[in-house]
């Protein structure tokens, strides 16, 4: 029976709400502190965060990660910036305005009292990096500096060049190697997480491979944070690094935490174009770039010129015609639509047909190659490296690619997502962004709910729940390790035809194709019936080579590609549900007659929280959480 | 396997391969034909293990992530090089139009006695992780923070900063180095923290500790070759190992310890 959720959020006026919240949960005395444990699955800034800041509260922290250091998280990928409310720049910037922008450009599928306490906390994270020694901008008379980014019309996004994640990454890294030091984070690094154990209904503890020895190892804590990033690789194709997957999170879905919103994903407008079909992952130019770049394509079809060759008045520059008060810098969800349009319209660019133009020519004329290279020097390093053109004298190609997830587990104000114990975090949840993120908010996020957040709502967690004493004895420890080891046993034994790529693009493919940039209910319906017949083919046919108990990174990857041919279902399943056009959801059913998104405020100002009815087979029921929006009145976006 | 601009390769590959830590290792030759100019060198690799697969052999275990340059996770010597022969570029930013048909391609892991191979081209680099928790940070704890501006830094000391910390720790100055050195890494991550004033609290004991865990750990001393700026993918520059020099200097005269 589909069931209609509670957020949890505090009532009375939006500025007061966390404040007052903050005030009525309880506390855990500095002494008991030290008598309980959190596992924190992943380290990227939400997951790093957050075990520095518990562990400095004095909790015994055990901290997971799949990289072979928690430095190496893919948060370190993250290249623009990241926003605050500062309002450094005095051009009009407040907590409300980055709070509405972030609604607004969220399409009104967000949950307001966690935007809102989002923009409150984003100063103090600034705050906190600083003091770290993160490296920031600066202005020549020592303040900081800040940028533009999409969907904004201040500046408020703060940045290391071009290299911000690692930044504020390695802040966070070494907020946790001090804490390693002082013993008080276990680390755990080449883990894998395979499953959430449940003790009466909590979320006690996890099991995981440990990928140098294969050996399954269980580990019970008091609660369990995941921290574990976004599915963007169901689409096999996108900015996420290899090794990101979505298996941590869905096997918490499988033990009975609801999904929400799987079908929004952001497609970022400027990444480097397909140029094979050998490919293995995209690469992201940041949207920072749009500040200067002028995004165009050749105003007749088919043009094969040289770009510096065409000249100025058979050039159009389609977002800033399209959108004269927001221009290059709209919102990603509408710059990729736009860029796709003028692909299929024929207008499309360089050897493939599948891209379009981002050129700094003006940008260098009016400030010069030196300031346009302090910039963004290695971004357009690393275009050079891929493309082996040079970006300060050709025009870059761009085309948009899957980069980001707004949809993932559902959780309530305080970040507890269905199971009791189980707290998600960062890119993994699903509640700040709605159906668009804005460029530079992901790491705002992620920080927020690592340093900000969770060290209130987990103490309320523990201070309100009657924790029995479990270790790693227990029954369910047990059997959740028979389990895992069996359904490793399982891909080896096999021995099909295939290997664990060939299905992975494969799903790629019916990803993109049918739950891609638009879609239409015929090729949902479509990937909803292909989907489970490549994950039947998957479980006959797979390929698995190697032993159970080494390194094995086929075996890796082929638990992971057994997950999303599960997830990608869910997903095209979600979006053939939701009967309206969001931000990051297009359905070409449903577009206004200038082919903007057109959302069903009547039907569908929910989010769709997917719950499986059971462990062992694909049938799911929707919760619905309605979503109010008291601050921020219910409008059509317009970016003109 | 054309790419959309490329050109076809066909290459010998040389690649070490090596059951674990305790096994001796060798290397294995393979024919890697059809390669597109426009595949990065991990792509190659992908390519050659799906052959592999298919093929029912093993494939060829290597580190890799991000792919963008920027995880550090991706290693490799080729052709003797720590990260090929390209300046200032990871593996998985090595693109084979650096190669020509025909050549032959030697590939071996990260090679130090502090580095341990795992499997194959896979080493363990947890050595750096320890230098870090032995002072690598600015102790402040969640909370504490005054605003963001009420502290000034000039934009150069800033930048300096930023240059030094923009290190990846992917241990390409340990593999180049003839000592397993890791003054460079350790020297970049003292820089950064000495350059602001955000850092000085602790600058004498951190140069003191994290110089005493360097050399607890298996790697060799510094005699100044510069074999490792040659290398760092992110042009970390020997003027760090300078700094760390200072800094450990005034930190043994200082240290009340």
């Amino acid at each position: 029976m589909s069931k209609e959720l509670s957020s949890n959020e505090p009532t009375g006026p939006i500025e007061e709400r966390w404040q007052s919240h903050k005030f009525n949960m309880k506390l855990v005395n500095p002494a008991n502190k030290t008598k309980h444990s959190v596992i924190i699955v992943g380290t990227g800034l939400a997951g790093a965060s957050a075990a520095s800041t518990l562990a400095e509260l004095g909790y015994n922290v055990k901290s997971f990660c799949i990289q072979d250091s928690p430095r190496r998280a893919h948060s370190i990928a993250a290249q623009g910036g990241i926003n605050a409310a500062k309002n450094y720049p005095n051009d009009g910037d407040s907590v409300f305005r980055l709070f509405y922008d972030t609604v607004k450009g969220g399409d009104f599928r967000s949950r307001e009292s966690n935007v809102y306490r989002l923009a409150q906390v984003s100063n103090n994270i600034i705050d906190q990096c600083v003091a770290q020694g993160v490296p920031f901008a600066r202005e020549y008379g020592g303040t900081l500096s800040n940028r533009s980014f999409g969907g904004a019309q201040v500046s408020r996004t703060f940045y290391a060049k071009g290299q911000t994640g690692q930044q504020l990454l390695l802040g966070a890294y070494a907020g946790m190697m001090k804490q390693s030091a002082n013993k008080k984070i276990e680390i755990f690094a080449r883990r894998e997480m395979l499953d959430l154990v449940l003790v009466d209904g909590v979320a006690r503890g996890i099991t995981v491979r440990n990928l140098t020895t294969g050996e399954i190892e269980s580990h019970s804590a008091d609660a369990v944070l995941l921290c574990t990033g976004g599915y963007g690789n169901v689409f096999y194709l996108s900015t996420n690094a290899m090794n990101s997957n979505v298996t941590a999170s869905w096997r918490c879905h499988k033990k009975g935490a609801y999904f929400a919103n799987p079908c929004y994903t952001q497609i970022h407008p400027t990444c480097v174009p397909v140029s094979g079909d050998y490919q293995s992952k995209l690469t992201l130019m940041s949207e920072s770039l749009r500040n200067d770049g002028r995004v165009w394509v050749p105003k007749e079809k088919g043009d094969k010129r040289h770009p510096n060759e065409i000249p100025e008045n058979e050039r159009d520059y389609y977002l800033e015609r399209i959108y004269p008060s927001f221009g290059n810098l709209v919102p990603r969800d509408v710059a990729s639509r736009q860029a796709k349009f003028r692909v299929d319209e024929g207008r499309g660019v360089g050897p493939t047909g599948v891209a379009v133009y981002l050129d700094f020519k003006s940008a260098i004329e009016k400030k010069g190659e030196a300031a346009i290279k302090d910039k963004y020097g290695n971004l357009f390093q690393m275009y050079e490296k891929i493309t082996g053109e040079n970006p300060y004298k050709v025009p870059m190609r761009i085309f948009p690619a899957v980069h980001y997830t707004m949809g993932g587990l559902w959780v309530d104000y305080n970040l507890q997502s269905s199971i009791p114990g189980l707290h998600v975090l960062g890119e993994a949840n699903f509640s700040d962004h709605g159906s668009n993120r804005l460029g530079a908010s992901a790491l705002m996020q992620g920080l927020a709910d690592g340093y900000f957040v969770i060290p209130y709502t987990l103490g309320n967690f523990i201070a309100n729940t009657e924790l029995a004493d479990v270790d790693t004895n227990h029954e369910a420890f047990k059997k959740s390790k028979e389990k895992c080891e069996k359904s490793l046993q399982k891909l080896l034994d096999i021995k099909g035809t295939k290997s664990v790529d060939y299905f992975h693009k494969k799903l790629g493919h019916i990803m993109w194709e049918y739950v891609g940039m638009s879609r239409n209910a015929t090729g949902l319906k479509k990937a909803i019936e292909e989907i489970p017949k490549l994950r039947e083919e998957f479980w006959k046919d797979v390929r698995v080579l190697g032993e159970n108990n080494f390194k094995n990174t086929e075996l890796e990857k082929a638990g992971r590609v057994a997950d999303f041919l599960e997830l990608g279902e869910l997903m095209a399943r979600d979006a053939l549900n939701r009967e309206e056009s969001c931000g990051g959801h297009f359905r070409e059913e449903h577009q206004t007659p200038e082919n903007e998104a057109k959302r069903n405020d009547e039907d569908f100002c929910h989010v769709s929280a997917w719950e499986l009815k059971s462990e062992e087979k694909l049938d799911w029921v929707e919760n619905k959480e309605p979503l109010k929006f008291e601050y921020v009145k219910l409008a059509n976006r317009s970016y003109k | 396997m054309a790419g959309a601009g490329g050109k076809n390769l066909n290459l010998k590959l040389k690649v070490w391969k090596q059951k674990g830590p305790n096994d001796s290792g060798h290397f294995l030759n393979y024919d890697a034909n059809g390669i597109s100019t426009d595949m990065s060198f991990l792509e190659m690799l992908d390519v050659m293990n799906e052959d592999l697969i298919s093929n029912g052999q093993e494939p060829i275990e290597f580190d890799h992530d991000c792919r963008e340059g920027i995880c550090g996770t991706c290693s490799l010597v080729i052709n003797g090089e720590p990260h090929g022969p390209d300046k200032g570029t990871t593996t998985c930013q090595l693109h084979m139009r650096r190669f020509k048909d025909g050549d032959t391609i030697a590939i071996e892991p990260f090679r130090a006695k502090a580095f341990p191979v795992i499997r194959d081209l896979i080493v363990d680099r947890s050595a750096f992780d320890r230098i870090i928790e032995a002072g690598g940070y600015i102790s402040t704890n969640t909370g504490n923070a005054v605003d963001a501006n009420a502290m000034p830094i000039g934009k150069a000391e800033a930048d300096e900063a930023f240059n030094s910390a923009a290190c990846i720790g992917c241990g390409a100055c340990v593999a180049a180095c003839k000592n397993a050195s890791a003054s460079l890494f350790t020297s970049a991550k003292l820089s950064h923290l000495a350059a602001i004033p955000q850092g000085q609290a602790e600058r004498i004991s951190r140069a003191n500790s994290m110089v005493a865990q360097m050399d607890s750990e298996a790697f060799g001393a510094c005699t100044n070759t510069g074999a490792c700026e040659a290398a760092c993918p992110k042009e970390i520059s020997i003027e760090n190992i300078a700094v760390m020099n200072r800094e450990f200097a005034i930190s043994s005269l200082k240290s009340r310890k």
